[in-house]
């Protein structure tokens, strides 16, 4: 698939977070996202994923045949989406049935990312680098062309984030897409980098600047 | 529809696996209806005669227990948008999940009703004409609560505004509900009038109710 985004801009609550934000994207081709705390790299993997409206601009998708944006990404964020009283088994097999298009079992998923033994446990007795990796594991079990990852890295040791850079390759061998917010290196070989700059402005200068905008 | 038969099956083994809101709201169902000769006396023919109002009042109360929790609990641990993903519209999905909300609300309240009319000494008739009328009218129940909790999904606190917006709606179902298991017991009115349309309001909530949901939580995203 083809992903392109023009000149996307996005307000929250009256206050700009970002603007003018362009890059596209093709089979095999990575994208990181960087940019100090709140400059707003989850706020567009959420416009991406379709869950925020952006103020101006478009994404689109080419080469994806009928399916909608929505339902060819895979998100795997803060909100891990995972229920905690399920095993890790039934949350995975939960997610290949409302995804569609499965490609591993749970089981063949979990032992990739090192959890095998976990498969039979409610996820409310992980620990947070192993919900991270259910997650994860999540992106295993049904196929879908494009990552939308936010901190993947956020919790795991380093044995899982090679497992990780071992996943992303191989997707991206694939002609999968990977767009991932981080601080940290990633080992996406030669992806692109989208540095959301700050807004430039310090707290006090910002709250004066916004004072001719309408908001409380 | 395989999204959608994993998302029942989903629900249904969380109500079961952490307790749930269904056992919960049988047992709040049960502490009105017991409260209710507390406070009356124990006047029989009185109890026997506002029984099924009492059911049905205790019913539309209890069945705002684990409401707010509908679309919540998926809002805040990012399920909701594992759905929104889904190849299935969002309307399958909020089907899905008031179904499932259902079967384990409603229906074991309307199931455990004649049980509990013993309590405000219903006679046999009085009781199976009551558990009727809860089988057919708890799902416009469930229906407008959904559009309730779609609102007030991403709302922290939003159990009380949820009942505030709800109750309102509800009243239609509790006068046509109530008016059929009393024409039950007699009166001009035959039973099926009433009853028909207390189903045409479950049909009706049904439709409305998905789509509103539906539309509640595209909006707020």
């Amino acid at each position: 698939m083809r992903l392109t985004a023009q000149d996307l801009a996005v307000r929250r609550s009256g206050r700009r977070i970002f603007s003018g934000l362009s890059f596209a994207l093709g089979p095999g081709e990575a994208l990181t996202i960087t940019g100090r705390n709140g400059a707003g790299k989850s706020t567009l993997l959420a416009v991406l994923a379709g869950r925020l409206k952006p103020e101006a601009g478009t994404v689109t998708v080419a080469q994806v045949g009928e399916a909608t944006l929505s339902e060819c990404l895979h998100v795997v964020g803060h909100r891990d989406g995972l229920k905690s009283p399920l095993t890790a088994e039934e949350n995975l097999a939960f997610a290949r049935d409302l995804l569609g298009a499965p490609t591993a079992s749970p089981r063949a998923a979990l032992e990739e990312l090192g959890l095998g033994h976990a498969l039979r446990l409610p996820v409310a007795y992980l620990s947070a680098g192993q919900r991270r990796r259910v997650a994860l594991a999540r992106l295993l079990v049904c196929r879908r062309p494009l990552w939308l990852l936010d901190e993947p890295t956020a919790a795991l040791d380093a044995a899982s984030q090679d497992v990780l850079a071992g996943m992303m390759a191989r997707h991206r061998a694939a002609g999968g897409l990977v767009i991932a917010a981080t601080h940290q290196a990633l080992g996406l070989a030669d992806a692109q980098d989208l540095r959301i700059a700050a807004p430039a402005a310090p707290a006090a200068a910002r709250s004066m600047a916004a004072a001719d905008e309408v908001w409380w | 529809m395989r999204a959608l038969r994993a998302l029942v099956a989903r629900d249904l083994a969380l109500a079961a696996r952490v307790g749930g809101s269904g056992a919960l709201s049988l047992v709040f169902f049960l502490m009105i209806v017991a409260l209710v000769p507390f406070a009356l006396g124990p006047d029989l023919n009185l109890l026997s005669r506002i029984g099924p109002a009492i059911l049905w009042l205790a019913a539309v109360l209890s069945t705002l227990i684990g409401l707010d929790r509908l679309f919540q609990a998926d809002e805040e641990d990012g399920s909701l948008d594992l759905m929104t993903g889904s190849p299935a519209p969002l309307e399958g999905v909020v089907l899905a999940k008031v179904l499932a909300h259902w079967l384990t609300t409603g229906l074991p309240l309307a199931l455990a009703s004649p049980l509990f009319g013993l309590l405000v000494a219903l006679d046999g008739r009085a009781m199976a004409a009551t558990a009727l009328t809860l089988l057919v009218g708890t799902p416009a129940l469930t229906f407008v609560g959904a559009v309730g909790a779609a609102l007030t999904a991403s709302i922290r606190r939003g159990g009380l505004i949820l009942a505030v917006v709800v109750l309102p709606l509800m009243i239609p179902t509790l006068i046509f509900g109530v008016s059929a298991s009393e024409s039950a017991l007699g009166g001009t009115v035959p039973f099926t009038t009433p009853l028909a349309i207390l189903g045409a309001l479950s049909l009706i909530a049904g439709v409305i109710g998905t789509l509103a949901a539906a539309a509640a939580l595209r909006w707020s995203e």
